[in-house]
């Protein structure tokens, strides 16, 4: 029943973005113009910064991320779908994890693009070693995701919310952001620290576990009138 | 308010003329001299710090489970009483740095996390005054994922190097940097449950106030 509804809100969620792609353009297009921004800004006389390729792909990754949280809730308060939704006769929690696999698939998404285009402008071997990037973005990905779905899905309902969700999520996101950049940068040297790795992508998991539990937990009181 | 309050105002007024006067005698420290006197500030009111971070979060996770609108209205008293003795931590602690380290700010474990912290509250604030209605769960919410934090930016800087004294240095303290700390706590202490009190009062008052208001329009 549990993974039924996490399909069931998945699936509507991904059919209602596929058909019109509007978070998805939007989304990479601001991200892309993040990149963009970082690169005129910081790389001089063709040289990128050292170790800049990690930092710049997590803070787009942030921005962009904190847009899609957005839209994305924008879109269910417009019709009061979301209000249909928790009306249903179906657990919170399972709601939640379907809201929050969308977000996750939609960063991904964007993070396919991101990655290669960071790798080309900040000169940065991304590429070589995909398994471990994938698992580390997927991660942290999921951690941020997680604060983010809950806080933007409470937020509906609150007055300037546009403002409040990077006012409320980046603070509480800061230890996720840190692990995934030194994560990245890890596997960014030239002879990766196995054991330097292994900790921040140990903390990444720490942190998930964390976050998606105390969201499950707090979902039902935060979200009942 | 309670028949104690006036008297104990008097209190800390007196605690905090004498205080300048304890720590002004107290003896120079024999390497950092005159910017070590800093200590007496700072660390109260770290202490402080983390004591409101500590009462807003466990009347936060007491509000969301239970319902009490008291419960809230201490989270929301203990979030400013954060902030304040935040801003005192964390201006003294970089005028000591600056002196001691030859840096005003480090990315060491206590000064990221206590960053962080300060900013949590800051955002909590702000989500009170702006949120408008429905945010004092919220607002709970975001102080529970606030305390949940304080670990990992514990653990994650925590692997890079530290250079921030420890707390193993207080109990073996002289008397005579000691007794003026202790008096400078105690006096903190006394300013944190008073500041406390008279914010809830407001808060209570607001409330009886609202539910006038109901009560006519009703």
């Amino acid at each position: 029943m549990f993974a039924r509804v996490v399909w069931l809100v998945l699936r509507k969620d991904l059919m209602v973005e596929v058909r019109s792609l509007e978070i998805a353009y939007t989304t990479l297009f601001f991200a892309v113009s993040c990149v963009l921004v970082f690169a005129f800004a910081l790389v001089q006389e063709g040289r990128p910064p050292e170790d800049g390729a990690a930092g710049i792909l997590w803070i787009s990754i942030a921005f962009a991320g904190t847009l899609a949280l957005g839209r994305a809730f924008e879109r269910e308060r417009q019709s009061e779908t979301l209000r249909a939704l928790m009306l249903a006769p179906a657990a919170r929690p399972a709601i939640y994890v379907g809201k929050l696999l969308g977000i996750v698939a939609l960063l991904v998404a964007g993070e396919m693009v991101l990655v290669p285009l960071i790798a080309l402008l900040f000169q940065a071997p991304l590429l070589a070693r995909p398994v471990w990037l994938a698992v580390i973005l997927v991660t942290g990905t999921v951690g941020f995701a997680a604060v983010g779905t809950l806080f933007a899905a409470m937020l509906v309902r609150a007055r300037s919310r546009d403002v409040l969700l990077p006012v409320l999520l980046y603070p509480i996101t800061v230890p996720v952001i840190i692990a995934g950049v030194r994560a990245t940068a890890a596997l960014l040297q030239p002879d990766v620290d196995g054991e330097i790795l292994r900790f921040w992508f140990a903390l990444l998991v720490c942190f998930d576990v964390v976050f998606v539990t105390l969201a499950l937990w707090t979902f039902e009181p935060l979200m009942t009138d | 308010m309670p028949k104690w309050f006036t008297p104990a105002v008097a209190l800390c007024g007196l605690m905090l003329a004498i205080s300048p006067f304890l720590i002004a005698n107290a003896p120079y420290e024999s390497t950092m001299g005159l910017v070590q006197k800093i200590f007496y500030v700072h660390l109260p009111s770290a202490w402080m710090f983390l004591l409101a971070a500590i009462v807003c979060g466990v009347a936060s996770l007491r509000f969301l489970f239970r319902g009490d609108p008291r419960h809230d209205r201490l989270a929301w008293a203990a979030a400013e009483l954060v902030v304040l003795f935040g801003i005192v931590t964390l201006v003294t602690g970089p005028l000591w740095a600056r002196k001691a380290w030859g840096v005003w700010w480090q990315w060491d474990v206590r000064l990221t996390a206590s960053l962080i912290g300060w900013m949590v509250s800051v955002a909590y604030l702000l989500l009170r005054k702006y949120g408008g209605p429905g945010s004092d769960k919220l607002a709970a919410g975001l102080a529970l994922f606030g305390m949940a934090n304080v670990p990992f930016i514990y653990v994650s800087v925590n692997y890079w190097r530290t250079i921030h004294p420890t707390t193993s240095v207080v109990p073996t303290l002289p008397t005579s940097f000691g007794l003026p700390l202790w008096f400078s706590a105690v006096t903190f202490l006394l300013l944190f449950v008073l500041l406390l009190r008279a914010r809830v009062r407001l808060e209570e008052q607001r409330a009886q106030l609202d539910a006038l208001y109901l009560s006519v329009d009703g």
